[in-house]
């Protein structure tokens, strides 16, 4: 099967029954989705399909056949850093950075789709991913800066 | 996991035939439950293949046929939020939707999930329930009323597929689910309420999601004090890892009460 | 050098060090590393609370050639986690006693999960099982004691007009990291295994693996990867699976990966300790403060682990921060059988200051006072004397912060009708910073500063970094100290074949003490360049001042060098059809001295504050049988975005003359303030005094039904 991941194909051999996130960091290399619950509770192992955010714990990788995937190594283009990676950083928004990627993604999405989202809807966007250690305040206010 | 074979069909004809023909098959749509129980090994028998329906377009969709609005049984939560005609005609659905998980399962979960998976705790089967849904298979509709037939069983046979799932349109359905966490949260109790005709339906409270007869009743006569009281004798809650039955008994009626003024509020 | 360019970094809030590699996702956490060869390991435990084990017995039918199985016969040192009793063995040995649920007893290693999980189904174990001591209020045995005595006890008090008694219970909390524990095990040349692992306290790991498998000071090398939070739970618990991993690679002849599933980490690894604390509080009509009685039981489950230490800053932050004459405080901790309980931010503190705050809320009630009026009139001042007998001569910012706090919060809006309820709550606290009485003297942590010949420099340190600041405020310290740009000053790995032992990362102690050792190391590579020429290095190691004196054998003197201050406002929503109560704004003024980094600052403010707000409301850690019933994310609930207040910080600067640059430790005073602050609150909404935390749902509602 194959998928386009960070903008580039690639095929995968292997149970289709297998979970996106395992796929991903184990086979693909790519280990910025992280595993917190393994039940879709904590949102660490967010990344994009097509579009949306979802849980790849909760995906089987046979499902995103002929899909986008993004995962947060997807970001950054050319080692560019986005306005939202770089106001992570500048708002203190990060801090162990276990739940950054999963944040990022789900960020990213809220801002691809609302240009000028309120607090509430920016807490409603990343309620499904857990933070222990900001409080999230700080990753609130790094969102709401790159509002456009 | 043991090796589990992946199945993905290309049509609802192929997905029965698969479905039919494959020992062990249990059906993929969003994955939000089976994933977990899938890795955790949590199933029995332990299934040997998963026949994915998500991407089915058969079971897309949300749509109004005349008085009745239709939604597909592997459309998401997220779609069915963002449907102008769900907002509109069954707004208690919307509501529902929105409180289950937070963005990254709203984007997978499904009705056809929810219903198959027939949790007591399910979030939009009380409101379900409080519409008089019917469920539609590959081969007949089924009333919600009698779909639900055990702690998670369900009237479906065993190559059942819920393709859709129908809605009567404009029904004022009173929402309320009660799960301590603003997101991400299993409700401790979760309610829907219809004044006209009197429907009163409750989920976390027993081993189905459950219409309250009694209370229904009572309502019907326009016995409000009796509504609160009868439901008391309609739930039949448990003491678990989530709460209390004594908190859900008491927060059954509250909640109750509060629904009924918001639907006498008009 | 122009020294101006460089001279102003502690203040600021420069990009965290190693913030690029977090938000790309190439910051490299344990489970991120490929190592090729390893295995999976897997711990398997006990199924009874407690009983002894009698025998192991591997399936016949299976076939054990594909699996690597260790027991406590394979352990070559000692079978004991190092700490500081040596009651907890890594294995349970045959014929010993099981002392909880999730007692490791196997070990399992295989090349893939589904072997392994296949073998760990053929691993039978018999018991002779007993029956277990659950709660506090059954055991027995006593861990340890600490007794604090200021004046005379309140019978003997004169003019004690009122006396007002209330008992308090504080429950259990799991740290939540969102990385469970892990470590992978490589055996190396030499007889020597390397453990890399997510960690607070490389030199904690490095004890318990030299005693456990018998290695050498160099045969020991422990390294902390990038480490997804900690707030205590990756304190002790990483030594056990550092053992595990490391018996295992031992047997197994190559590496061996011990990934602890989110299931497992519920279960198996330590908690904050629960706890009943009574109190007495004698006081005159006018308010004044006479006695202070308080009585402290804290539940340390099924080993001793830090126990003795948490009951320690739990005794002497007992008294709040309050100024009274005659105080007596008693405090033991008691085991059970239940998985043991262990470090978690604030280390006690919490659980004691809770019952302090309420308390004053209590007497306040019964003179018909406020709680603010109360409180400035009992509140420690500069050369006040605490309950241990010490003089406050410094940075005391009791005052300050709670008119900070008072300032900030403005009035709270009132809502209509009746369904929910609005309150407003405050608490006032103090938090001892670095070690409790000696522990800084007898640890001597060290550091090590490197000039090198390229003009740049490297602190040499086991303090870790755990999402805290440590690799961005060390290099902070260091660049103003030797007045060159921060991009010159690196922090180099927590890799105990490099670092000296500074000591654990916990207790408030890494910017303060470690950070002060920084500051003076850098300070002497700076006067040493103007005549010599680099490489050079320079160690630097904890001399505790003549100043602090501290008696253990009668619990009095300095207890900590100094203390952090906050006064926090909380508002609450309280749901009256569900008992719900939604934290939805709060203040918290904090006196830390100085903020090197404010961001960070903010952010160890902010983070612990919303830890403080889920233990005092949501955070329930259930039990049956001797385990945690809900030992899964889905049952276990911690806050949400959508569930955390409006956290609004304010900083207050009152320097501290021995920390760097001013600094006090703060990381864990954040976690003390916002519990008894939410349940006034709860009271001012509803009339409603709770005595126990977590306020869940079900307590509230139960207790407005009842009034």
């Amino acid at each position: 099967m194959r998928f386009t991941l960070n903008g580039r194909e690639v095929s995968f051999e292997g149970s289709g029954a297998r979970r996106l996130l395992d796929v991903l960091r184990e086979d693909l290399g790519k280990t910025g989705t992280k595993e917190g619950c393994g039940e879709g509770e904590c949102g660490a192992c967010s990344v994009l399909i097509d579009g949306e955010v979802v849980d790849s714990c909760l995906v089987a990788v046979g499902q995103v056949e002929g899909c986008k995937v993004i995962t947060v190594e997807g970001l950054a283009e050319g080692g560019r850093l986005t306005p939202l990676q770089q106001s992570f950083i500048d708002h203190g928004a990060a801090q162990c950075g276990i739940c950054t990627p999963g944040m990022l993604l789900a960020a990213h999405v809220l801002l691809e789709r609302a240009r000028r989202p309120s607090a509430d809807e920016v807490r409603e966007a990343l309620a499904g991913n857990l933070c222990r250690c900001t409080g999230y305040t700080k990753i609130i206010e790094a969102v709401l800066s790159c509002r456009t | 996991m043991p090796h589990v074979t992946y199945l993905r069909p290309k049509n609802i004809k192929e997905a029965l035939q698969l479905y039919r023909a494959t020992p062990r098959c249990r059906l993929l749509a969003g994955g939000t439950d089976l994933m977990v129980m899938l890795h955790a090994g949590a199933l029995q028998p332990a299934p040997q293949a998963v026949l994915d329906v998500w991407s089915l377009s058969e079971l897309k969709g949300v749509r109004r046929v005349r008085d009745v609005l239709e939604i597909g049984a592997a459309e998401s939560y997220t779609r069915i939020i963002g449907s102008r005609d769900a907002q509109e005609l069954v707004p208690a659905l919307v509501a529902a939707a929105r409180t289950i998980g937070a963005a990254q399962i709203q984007n997978r979960g499904t009705l056809g999930g929810n219903l198959a998976n027939a949790s007591p705790a399910g979030d939009t089967l009380p409101v379900l329930l409080a519409y008089d849904a019917v469920v539609v298979t590959d081969r007949r509709t089924i009333p919600i009323d009698a779909f639900f037939t055990g702690y998670r069983k369900t009237a479906l046979e065993s190559d059942e597929l819920i393709t859709a799932v129908r809605l009567p349109v404009g029904r004022n359905v009173q929402f309320r689910k009660v799960g301590t966490r603003a997101a991400q949260a299993i409700s401790k109790v979760v309610m829907a309420v219809s004044r006209e005709p009197a429907r009163i339906a409750i989920g976390s409270v027993a081993e189905v999601p459950l219409r309250a007869g009694r209370a229904e009743a009572a309502l019907a006569r326009n016995d409000v004090e009796g509504v609160i009281a009868a439901v008391a004798e309609d739930i039949r809650p448990i003491d678990d890892v989530r709460s209390t039955a004594t908190y859900r008994r008491q927060v059954t009626q509250n909640v109750l009460r509060e629904l009924l003024d918001a639907l006498a509020r008009g | 050098m122009v020294a101006s360019s460089a001279s102003s970094t502690v203040g600021r809030s420069v990009p965290r060090r190693e913030g690029v590699t977090k938000v790309t996702g190439t910051a490299c956490y344990t489970d991120d590393l490929a190592i090729p060869g390893a295995w999976y390991g897997k711990t398997v435990r006990s199924t009874i609370a407690r009983g002894r084990l009698r025998a192991i017995t591997l399936d016949r039918h299976f076939d054990w050639g594909r699996v690597v199985v260790v027991t406590a016969e394979d352990i070559p040192g000692e079978n004991v986690v190092h700490l500081i009793r040596d009651d907890q063995p890594a294995l349970a040995p045959q014929g010993g006693e099981i002392r909880h649920r999730e007692e490791p007893i196997v070990l399992l290693a295989a090349a893939d999960r589904a072997t392994l999980e296949e073998a760990a189904r053929h691993v039978g174990i018999e018991y002779e099982p007993a029956e277990p001591i659950l709660n506090i209020e059954d055991a027995t045995e006593v861990f340890s004691t600490v007794n604090i005595s200021k004046g005379k006890a309140l019978e003997e008090v004169e003019g004690v007009e009122f006396v007002v008694e209330r008992e308090f219970r504080v429950g259990s909390q799991e740290q939540l990291y969102i990385e469970p524990q892990g470590a992978i095990a490589i055996p190396e040349p030499g007889g020597a295994i390397k453990i890399v692992g997510s960690l607070q306290c490389p030199y904690y790991v490095h004890r318990a693996l030299k005693r456990a498998l018998k290695l050498t000071d160099q045969q020991a090398v422990v390294v902390q990867a990038e480490t997804g939070g900690g707030f205590g739970g990756k304190e002790e618990y990483p030594s056990m699976v550092a053992i595990h991993a490391a018996l295992l690679a031992r047997k197994a002849g190559r590496p061996v990966r011990l990934i602890y599933d989110r299931h497992e980490d519920l279960a198996a690894t330590t908690k904050r300790h629960p706890g009943v604390i009574r109190h007495r509080t004698g006081v005159k009509k006018d308010g004044t403060l006479l006695a202070q009685d308080i009585d402290i039981v804290l539940d340390g489950g099924g080993y001793c682990t830090l126990t003795p230490v948490v009951l320690s800053r739990a005794a002497i932050h007992a008294t709040g921060p309050y100024s009274c004459p005659n105080v007596r405080i008693r405090a033991r901790a008691v085991a059970t059988n239940t998985p043991p309980n262990g470090a978690f931010r604030g280390f006690g503190a919490p659980q004691s200051l809770f019952a302090a705050e309420l308390m004053v809320e209590h007497v306040a009630e019964r003179l018909g006072m406020s709680g603010v009026d109360l409180r400035r009139k009992w509140m420690l001042r500069l050369g006040d004397t605490t309950a241990t007998g010490q003089v406050l001569t410094e940075s005391v910012g009791s005052e300050l912060v709670l008119d900070a706090a008072l300032k900030a919060a403005g009035t709270v809006g009132r809502l209509d009708g009746e369904r929910v309820k609005r309150g407003r709550g405050l608490s006032l606290v103090f938090h001892g910073s670095g070690f409790t009485g000696s522990g800084e003297k007898k640890l001597q942590g060290t550091i090590a500063m490197e000039a090198l010949a390229d003009g740049t420099f490297r602190i040499l340190t086991a303090s870790t970094e755990i999402g805290q600041g440590t690799k961005t405020i060390f290099c902070q310290l260091a660049a103003d100290a030797l007045d060159v740009p921060l991009e010159r000053v690196a922090l180099g790995p927590q890799d105990t074949s490099l670092v000296p032992d500074s000591g654990p990362t916990v207790a408030s102690r890494t910017a303060m003490i470690v950070g002060r050792l920084v500051q003076e190391a850098a300070t002497e590579i700076k006067q040493r360049l103007e005549r010599e020429r680099p490489p050079l290095r320079v160690e630097k190691s904890y001399i505790q001042p003549d100043t602090i004196h501290w008696d253990e054998t009668t619990y009095t003197g300095d207890a900590y060098p100094v203390y952090a201050w906050a006064c926090t406002i909380v508002d609450v929503d309280v749901d009256m059809t569900t008992g719900e109560v939604h934290v939805t704004d709060l203040v918290t003024a904090v006196d830390c001295g100085k903020a090197l980094h404010p961001v960070m600052t903010e952010g160890q403010i902010e983070g612990g504050s919303l830890q403080a707000v889920g233990w005092a409301t949501i955070e329930e850690v259930k039990m049956k049988d001797g385990g945690y019933q809900n030992d899964r994310l889905a049952t276990y609930l911690i806050p949400t975005a959508l569930d955390a207040p409006r956290i609004k910080t304010i900083l207050v600067e009152n320097p501290y003359s021995r920390g760097p640059f001013g600094a006090k430790g703060i990381g864990e005073l954040p976690m003390d303030g916002p519990a008894p602050a939410v349940i006034a609150a709860i009271h001012d909404a509803t009339g409603v005094w709770l005595d126990e935390i977590p306020a869940t749902p079900e307590k509230v509602l139960a207790a407005c039904a009842s009034r």
